[in-house]
């Protein structure tokens, strides 16, 4: 589903040069739940906004769904992100002026699917998420957990391949963390690709895989065994 | 365009931002209400002025009869130019592009003209059947003098209509004889004459009659005629061609001003016109003005606007606004706000107009000024000019805050400050 070959980051402010990623070789299957971790600053916004297409990377190759992401028109990299590509982010980014079930059916408006027809699948994607009284809410009137799971049906509701979830429990409570991530790991069981960004140990237990990142390189991998025991396999790398 | 989801859009966007919406409007609106509130009180004026003071055809001159003022081979100044039939005839032959050519001359002693019972003093003026080119006749019953009743020497007459309510207040005028110094005349003819005058009333009789009977002499009081498509230059010629004319035929100075006095209806009324045009010209960059300080206005909350909303158009781009969708939402609330927000302008300029016209108000403030104001109002052109002044104003005030928008990335706009 997404292969990279080291993959070259680098930001640059004035006349500083800032190398964020330093060759990340990665492959990721189809239907994998893998999270990223890393100490603050070691690139993992950086590499899921690329993964993402919501950045270009200067260097490498990076293969998603079969197709090389060169330099692409904006246009372009918009369409493949809404038919592709779905977002969960820390901060939620729910439109403030509209409510749960609006937010919810936009990426179906960059589809052209007819308001009545995305008000309903909204509804259902909400009914899901066990949210559909707070339909009507604005953004404003619902708990970080609620915001989270309408901004996870966001995602949902274009029947992405890849979810890309930026610290998607950072601004909730441990037990919403739980939530979210059973809701997660839910849509992963139906076929979804999912990867998540995150600072918590507990957190990345849950998944298959998880990427350590450190100063833009890939430290290590680890396996999670799937039947969910402790034992790790480091792969050192290089 | 006419994509309905987009509009929904763009309206929930705008209903759910009202105070943004109202502020940006405003100042749209307040320079498209001052375009046309101006345009159409500067036609009202124009109208007005236009009724009153054009009371003789706007192609038309008028010669009378002075007194020199330069002695002139031997004649002391001081003579008095009396002009006669032969002049009449000589200007008629000679004036270039001469369409029409009336003389008028007045008959003596006053002028008690009565009918039955009915009587009043009126203004008498003996003229050729030509005088109605000449002059802004509204023949209300029956005709104007004509060509035989010159020629044949009728006794008939046309009255102004407030002539005939005075001889003539319960019955028909026309075919009734009328007295005039003890003689009878046939009224042929009832007319409204417009005028700033009230106390015009007017009563015309054919000039033959007029000297034969009353006069035995052949003095004119004026001569008047109008000119076929002339310029103002080519009119000034004319001017000097019949003061030269009459400078040799009654022998005075050429370069006397005053022996004659001739009344240049074609450069007064270019004159009158030209001025109008300056009016409606200055009127025309103010709101022009106006409406760029709106659209500057509207740009600049537009630019507001966008920073404000970097945000939510980077969500928008992360689930997959293209940059043509993200210039479309922007430009087409520009467009849309401008244009509404123009409407509700014109409307009200428009109202306001109707409100004064309806409702007589200027003559309710200031009566006086009431008769040099006629038909306030925006023609077709002006409101369709406006319109497309809004639009591409709207669209340029959006242009560029949209530009800026479509070119946000969106990993900057989704990083947490
Ligand atoms: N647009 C940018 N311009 C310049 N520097 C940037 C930009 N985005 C990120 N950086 C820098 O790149 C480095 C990596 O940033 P990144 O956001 O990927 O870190 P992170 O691993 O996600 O950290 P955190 O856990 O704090 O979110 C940081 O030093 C950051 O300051
Ligand atoms: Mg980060």
């Amino acid at each position: 589903m997404i292969r990279l070959q080291n993959i070259h980051k680098s930001y640059i402010t004035g006349t500083n040069k800032l190398h964020v990623l330093k060759g990340i070789d990665l492959h990721i299957k189809e239907g994998e739940l893998v999270s990223i971790m890393g100490s603050s600053g070691s690139g993992k916004s950086t590499l899921l906004n690329i993964l993402g297409l919501l950045d270009n990377h200067d260097e490498g190759v990076y293969i998603l769904n079969n197709q090389e992401i060169k330099s692409m028109s904006e246009t372009k990299a918009a369409k493949l992100r809404n038919n592709l590509l779905g977002f969960v982010f820390q901060s939620f980014n729910l439109i403030s002026f509209k409510n749960a079930m609006e937010n919810v059916a936009l990426p179906l408006y960059y589809q052209k699917v007819a308001r009545k027809k995305r008000n309903k699948m909204a509804l259902d994607y909400l009914d899901k998420m066990g949210l559909k009284d707070w339909a009507e809410h604005m953004p404003n009137e619902l708990s970080g957990g609620q915001k989270q799971r309408v901004a996870i049906a966001r995602s949902m509701i274009t029947q992405p391949k890849i979810i890309l979830a930026d610290e998607p429990t950072g601004a909730l409570d441990s037990k919403t963390s739980i939530e979210v991530m059973d809701l997660l790991k839910e849509i992963n069981q139906s076929g979804i690709t999912v990867i998540i960004v995150t600072h918590e140990n507990d957190i990345a237990h849950m998944t298959d895989r998880i990427i350590n990142l450190k100063d833009g390189r890939i430290e290590s991998i680890i396996e999670n065994n799937k039947i969910n025991s402790k034992e790790t396999i480091r792969v050192p790398q290089e | 365009m006419f994509d309905r989801d987009k509009w929904q859009e763009i309206f929930s966007t705008i209903s759910k931002n009202k105070t943004r919406t109202v502020l940006t409007g405003f100042s749209v609106a307040t320079g498209i209400f001052m375009l046309i509130f101006l345009l159409g009180a500067g036609r009202g004026l124009r109208n007005g002025m236009t009724s009153v003071f054009a009371q003789d055809a706007t192609n038309s001159m008028q010669i009378y009869g002075g007194r020199t003022t330069k002695a002139y081979k031997g004649t002391p100044e001081g003579k008095r130019i009396q002009m006669v039939n032969a002049d009449y005839l000589d200007l008629g032959r000679s004036i270039d592009k001469l369409d029409v050519i009336s003389a008028m001359s007045y008959i003596p002693g006053a002028e008690t003209i009565s009918y039955k019972n009915n009587y009043g003093n009126f203004n008498v003026s003996p003229v050729h059947d030509t005088y109605k080119e000449i002059k802004n006749f509204d023949m209300l019953e029956g005709r104007f003098l004509n060509k035989k009743d010159i020629k044949e020497n009728r006794k008939v007459v046309a009255i102004q209509d407030v002539v005939k309510e005075v001889l003539f207040p319960k019955e028909t005028a026309i075919n009734k004889l009328i007295t005039i110094n003890n003689i009878k005349f046939k009224v042929v003819g009832v007319f409204n004459q417009p005028s700033f005058d009230d106390n015009s009333r007017e009563i015309y009789i054919p000039i033959t009659v007029a000297q034969k009977i009353f006069n035995n002499n052949d003095y004119l009081r004026r001569i008047s005629f109008t000119l076929q498509d002339i310029s103002v230059e080519e009119s000034k010629k004319v001017e000097q061609f019949i003061t030269y004319q009459m400078a040799a035929r009654h022998g005075f100075s050429r370069e006397d001003k005053n022996a004659l006095w001739i009344q240049n209806n074609i450069e007064n009324s270019q004159q009158f016109s030209s001025l109008f045009s300056a009016i409606e010209m200055f009127v025309w960059i103010i709101g022009i003005f106006t409406i760029l300080l709106g659209v500057i206005g509207v740009f600049n909350i537009m630019m507001i606007v966008v920073k404000e909303r970097t945000k939510e158009i980077g969500i928008r781009k992360a689930i997959g606004a293209s940059p043509s969708s993200v210039v479309g939402l922007i430009l087409m609330e520009a467009i849309f706000i401008t244009a509404a927000s123009g409407y509700v302008g014109l409307i009200t300029g428009v109202g306001l107009l109707e409100v004064i016209n309806k409702f007589d108000l200027i003559y309710k403030i200031y009566p006086p000024a009431a008769i040099y104001f006629l038909n306030p109002q925006v023609d077709l052109g002006i409101a369709i000019g406006a319109t497309i002044v809004l639009i591409v104003t709207g669209a340029l005030a959006g242009f560029f805050p949209a530009r800026k928008a479509a070119s946000i990335r969106p990993i900057e706009a989704l990083r947490d400050e």
